[in-house]
């Protein structure tokens, strides 16, 4: 039992920068934008929250840096595509490299430290309880904060106005436009909220999965959230699903793995990726799914006036 | 159309020509160009690290006869090639520094006569390729005494890379080294297929330690699992560099690879024009393999263990492969007093018995 609980721990923290970074993302390409930029947002995320988090001793500051930071390089994206109409592909690759270089030059002088470990969002009582304690009230609150921000956002784009005319402007910008909508803003706003959750997802990185900074520490996650949110088919809820599958298959091969079943590793390592390509031949299989949810404008530059 | 066609034809001309000049003009200003591949960042505390304080060294040594570059996080793939043909335009001495440039070393060196290659823990060679790599067993060996002699759960954990040789004759040389001192230890082995991903090692530490084990061996590159020891309140052991930064109580001692000696030595053999493509396997005795303080954890009869049999390795006395050994399948591999051969330490493909578990293939 101390196993199993163990085991569903390392899945959500390892899950949980997947679910954040998606979870932006989704948003943003809710809104006809294709920001392939995850990646290089969010190491922006993780290099700040560590460095404002070492310099002022405080996890929160640090979470702020990171939403403040992150958010910032996703703008200068959304201006460059919004504004000056440059190539979304292109930009979004173009703010990984940035991103990337950017974050191992500011980080210079602080790899090789390490931080205390994140507090644990303790819930007097309820963790006592047995096992459930454990399973549900014995995380740090980025986690429960991720729960909150995917609910959020799938209560934002179903049930408000807002998120309504931000389908739309997904969906088609010109006829959103022509009543009246400003699509570059809601855009530009997107792009930013997105932007925000990919730095909060590499802050979960470098604060509390591995309290420490090194280059490269995202190592390709912001690439497995791009994938999630086509794996989800844009819907907030299965953003969950997706990213709690993959981490829970990269934790569960390491622990099949160290209970020494024969099962071979290097085809364990593949799963989580092959898990995916199943799923996304799956989903391009049920087209009706597939041209109800996806934005149909994504990845279409918008050339109106303001 | 036609017209583009050999504008376009021109236009490589020119370039190509340019290009060709341009390398035979490289060779002649009288600095050497030393340059380093490295498949970490700088920066990481552990394999690339050590390997940069060895180019720092070569500056140190030579100052302004010798300019020295590096390209650091180079991916193990197509990417690599790239790098390497890169460098191998205007630099006279390059060494690349992971198992997995072994090919694409080979391949710019037929290229590239004259520049001199030196990969390291490869085993291909060629006239302008020379391989070098450390005896890390011998520091495995150490380790593992004193994982025999400190665990209280008879559980180590282990995280492997890649299964290669060199990964597979670091877990066997520290299980037989573990078993001596404690019949009943137990490796738990985890297999990563990483050099350097934090995330994932610190996943693999945390469930290795889930699962029991109270101290943990790595052999991947960055300083993630020691962090996930450190805050779990268990022990480990650094890898490639002394990581006591990152787990002040944690670090038991720590594996230090030191490359400086052997990169000052080959600059000079290049400046000497004595260079020569050849096999380098140092290791504690040459000063290549080193350990970092002990803990003050550790029980003075397991120090005195250590010291002993760090003595008898730099001596020569010590083998740590000394029958008999058998493999995993029960086959005797080793007889009594029998040493391992070179042969069977490089190509290593088998655990040892007692090990549970199949290496991946």
């Amino acid at each position: 039992m101390d196993l199993f609980i163990a085991i569903f721990q390392g899945i959500i923290i390892a899950s949980t920068p997947l679910v954040l970074a998606a979870i932006g993302e989704l948003v943003v390409e809710k809104s006809g934008v294709l920001n392939l930029g995850v990646e290089g947002m969010m190491i922006i995320g993780a290099v700040t929250s560590f460095i404002v988090t070492y310099e002022t001793g405080s996890h929160f500051l640090g979470l702020i840096a990171a939403v403040i930071s992150a958010g910032l390089v996703a703008s200068l994206f959304g201006l460059l595509t919004q504004y000056l109409l440059s190539n979304q592909v292109a930009t979004g690759l173009a703010l990984t490299l940035f991103g990337l270089g950017l974050a191992s030059l500011i980080g210079q002088t602080y790899s090789g430290i390490s931080l205390d470990a994140f507090p644990v969002f303790d819930v007097y009582l309820l963790t006592e309880i047995p096992i459930i304690g454990s399973l549900l009230f014995n995380f740090d609150y980025l986690i429960y904060l991720s729960i909150i921000i995917v609910v959020s956002v799938y209560y934002f784009l179903n049930k408000t106005k807002l998120g309504l005319v931000l389908t739309a402007i997904g969906d088609s910008h010109d006829s959103a436009h022509s009543l009246g909508y400003s699509v570059k803003m809601v855009r530009l706003f997107a792009i930013i909220f997105g932007g925000s959750c990919a730095g909060l997802g590499g802050a979960y990185l470098s604060l509390v999965q591995t309290p420490m900074w090194v280059e490269n520490m995202t190592a390709g996650r912001g690439w497995i959230a791009l994938a999630i949110v086509v794996f989800a088919v844009w819907r907030p809820l299965w953003i969950l699903v997706g990213a709690y599958i993959f981490g829970g298959i990269t934790i569960i091969q390491l622990h099949v793995q160290a209970l020494g079943v024969n099962i071979g590793a290097q085809y364990m390592s593949m799963m989580p990726y092959l898990v995916t390509i199943v799923v996304l031949v799956f989903i391009s299989v049920n087209k009706n799914r597939l041209a109800v949810n996806a934005p149909n404008c994504l990845n279409k530059l918008f050339t109106s006036d303001l | 159309m036609s017209k583009k066609i050999l504008g376009s034809i021109i236009v490589i001309l020119v370039i190509a020509v340019g290009f060709y000049y341009q390398s035979q003009l490289s060779d002649d200003d009288g600095v050497k160009k030393v340059g380093f591949i490295y498949v970490g960042p700088v920066t990481d505390f552990g394999w690339t690290y050590e390997h940069d304080q060895g180019r720092k060294a070569v500056v140190e040594a030579f100052g302004d006869a010798v300019e020295t570059t590096y390209v650091e996080s180079v991916s193990e793939g197509p990417d690599a090639e790239r790098a390497i043909t890169q460098m191998a335009r205007d630099h006279d001495l390059i060494f690349t520094t992971s198992f997995g440039y072994m090919n694409p070393t080979i391949k710019v060196a037929k290229k590239f006569k004259k520049v001199k290659f030196e990969h390291a823990t490869g085993y291909q060679r060629a006239d302008n390729v020379a391989t070098y790599a450390a005896r890390f067993y011998e520091g495995r060996h150490l380790i593992g005494l004193i994982a025999g002699g400190m665990t209280q759960s008879n559980t180590i954990g282990y995280i492997a890379s890649f299964p290669i040789p060199e990964v597979i004759r670091g877990i066997n040389a520290a299980y037989l080294a573990a078993t001596s001192v404690n019949p009943t230890v137990e490796f738990k082995i985890v297999w990563v297929y990483t050099w350097f991903d934090p995330g994932k090692e610190a996943d693999a530490a945390k469930a290795l330690i889930d699962q029991g084990a109270d101290i943990i061996m790595q052999h991947t590159d960055s300083a993630a699992a020691m962090t996930i020891a450190e805050e779990q309140g268990i022990y480990a052991f650094g890898q490639a560099s002394d990581m006591i930064q990152f787990g002040p109580n944690a670090q038991l001692t720590a594996i230090i690879d030191d490359w400086a000696p052997y990169y000052v030595e080959r600059t000079q053999a290049l400046i000497d024009k004595t260079w020569e493509s050849k096999d380098t396997w140092g290791g504690m005795p040459t000063g290549m393999v080193k350990l970092a303080d002990i803990s003050e954890d550790v029980p003075k009869v397991v120090v005195n263990l250590v010291n002993e049999a760090q003595e008898g390795i730099l001596t020569g006395e010590l083998h740590p492969f000394t029958g008999p050994i058998n493999k995993q399948d029960g086959t005797v591999w080793l007889a009594e007093g029998e040493v391992a051969s070179e042969g069977d330490l490089l190509g290593m493909d088998f655990y040892v018995e007692g090990i549970d578990g199949v290496i991946p293939n």
